[in-house]
């Protein structure tokens, strides 16, 4: 029998929120503790009977008696969640306390708790992030390391750290106050943002750790727009912005195993599932007047997933959105993409005016993709030694193998007789579509 | 035909894998277990056993909490297995993922009588 991928992970997640809101989140430690047996048990019993009908049911029900044993044994020792101490104290109340708090809708509540409370205003966002992927998705320290490219020691720090102001926070987020959720959720909403480009844009060189990022923070979006009050246009725009990127990461890599740029992806990859889904959050994000970054990035998103080739994008209104979003949320990054974008509508040499004119152009100094953006519109306006001087820069601040060897080929393309071929193949490709 | 018992061998690791790598873990496993089973071999899965008990000996009949709790090869379970001779049996143990963390199988013939 197959196990649904990323099955324990997931579960972890669960359990870890619904025992921590029972024991108390100042017991989080032990809830981690119950949640790691289970999974020992489970390894122990399926090795030889083989996987139950419902795995994470039989998951649940065994972290579940878990928690009465340690319920029913440490009462007087420890104090738990000290809302529900009477409920605990007597064993007429304790079961169907704790058969409640294992329900499925409770669950639920339980993960969203742990959600809005990993988001404490006293954690910094890098911090924030690290700790959904660690309580929430169930990512042991060296997995978040490995994925965020960082060295074991200093995510364990962070996250250390991240679980003490946790655990001093003395209870969990309470979801059903109506104003601190809304004052709270902007920050969940960055959380799963950091979350998502971490897995979209990152460094890892490994696509299969990126793409499990951004299905994490897909999963979590969508478990945000399933509560009433998270139910908001801009957790709507946020999943919308997350799917239609998401869309398209099957078509990130070519044939070969090399990055595609997006001008050059087969768009017959792109998830149409995953667009339509899209669409359909993005549809649902527009029935406020609140308009978040999220709503923009989204539209941006939607603009590249309408046209079936480059050529038949909507560059004016790429454009267009870019001026929006560089008033609601400035950054070189976005100023850089807006510059691209002017270059493909109005030609490489308005591209490169508007990349001399980004402000704080010294935050992009290591990003390789600053100096590759240079350099494929030196390219594109003939200037061959300049364009290959960016690439190299651009190589030399690659951040794994992959993007060394797209970078690579750029270097090779700014070669007279190797780069000709693909432009005439390129504008016949034009000239046959008119 | 003979039988032989596999004692499964192994001691806790330091620091407790992630989810993950315990659903990686776990699969190799079920899917060991089930191709024995199809190839004829298992004559029975067996059981894990837990890793805490008492250890009784001596004359004095002294219990002791156990079975050695130091030891890095505390048996974690067993399965009865058909096989031709040893050989075999040691070539069917091969495909065992415990390896893949540090444990052992011992390969036992089970006497005939």
């Amino acid at each position: 029998m197959q196990l649904d991928e990323h099955l324990f992970r997931r579960e972890a997640g669960r359990m870890v929120a619904t025992l921590a809101r029972i024991f108390g989140v100042h017991n989080l430690a032990l809830a981690e503790d119950v949640v790691q047996d289970a999974f020992c048990r489970a390894l122990e019993v399926w090795k030889f009977r083989g996987a139950p009908e419902n795995p994470s049911a039989w998951l649940m029900a065994t972290a579940k008696n878990r928690a009465l044993d340690i319920l029913r044994r440490e009462r007087t020792a420890l104090i738990f969640a000290p809302e529900l101490t009477r409920w605990l104290e007597s064993e007429w109340t304790l079961r169907p306390t704790v058969d409640e708090f294992f329900l499925p809708n409770a669950i639920k509540d339980d993960q969203l708790r742990m959600m809005f409370s990993c988001c404490h205003p006293r954690l910094p966002e890098e911090a924030q992030v690290a700790l959904v992927l660690h309580i929430l998705c169930g990512f042991s320290v060296d997995e978040i390391a490995g994925a965020f490219v960082s060295n074991h020691s200093a995510i364990e720090k962070r996250i250390s750290r991240s679980k003490k102001v946790l655990a001093g926070s003395k209870r969990l987020f309470e979801i059903a106050d109506a104003a601190d959720f809304s004052a709270r959720l902007p920050s969940v909403h960055r959380a799963l943002y950091l979350l998502f480009n971490e897995g979209y844009h990152g460094a890892s060189a490994e696509s299969a750790v990126r793409a499990e990022l951004c299905q994490e923070a897909v999963r979590l979006s969508a478990m945000l727009f399933d509560h009433p009050l998270a139910a908001v246009p801009a957790t709507y725009a946020l999943s919308a912005m997350m799917c239609l990127h998401a869309a398209r990461l099957p078509a990130r890599l070519d044939a070969s195993g090399n990055l595609s740029a997006l001008a050059d992806q087969d768009r017959s990859k792109w998830d149409p599932t995953l667009i339509a889904e899209g669409r359909r959050l993005l549809d649902l994000s527009a029935t406020g007047d609140e308009l978040t970054e999220y709503h923009i990035e989204a539209a941006i998103a939607a603009v590249h997933a309408s046209a079936p080739r480059v050529e038949e994008t909507d560059w004016a209104q790429i454009v267009a959105l870019y001026d929006t979003l560089m008033k609601l949320r400035p950054s070189p990054v976005v100023a850089l993409n807006r510059a691209i974008a002017i270059a493909h509508r109005e030609g490489p040499e308005r591209g490169l005016e508007e990349i001399r004119a980004i402000a704080n152009v010294e935050r992009l100094s290591s990003y390789p993709f600053y100096f590759a953006a240079l350099g494929e519109l030196e390219l594109r306006s003939g200037h061959r030694e300049i364009a290959r001087t960016h690439f190299r820069e651009a190589l030399a601040h690659a951040r794994n193998s992959m993007e060394r060897r797209f970078l690579e080929q750029r270097v090779t393309a700014c070669e007279p007789i190797t780069a000709a071929p693909s432009r005439t193949s390129h504008k016949r490709k034009v000239k046959q579509m008119h | 035909m003979s039988e032989f018992v596999f004692l499964y061998r192994n001691e806790l690791p330091a620091a407790p894998p992630s989810p993950e790598q315990m659903q990686q873990t776990m699969q190799k496993w079920m899917t060991w277990m089930k191709d024995m089973g199809e190839k004829g071999q298992l004559k029975s899965p067996g059981h894990p056993l837990e890793r805490t008990g008492k250890v009784v000996k001596g004359k004095q009949k002294s219990v002791t909490d156990g079975p050695f709790t130091e030891s890095k090869d505390i048996v974690g379970g067993y399965s009865l297995v058909e096989a031709k001779d040893i050989a075999q049996a040691v070539e069917i143990s091969l495909g065992c993922p415990i390896f893949e963390n540090g444990g052992m199988v011992e390969v036992r013939p089970v006497m005939k009588m």
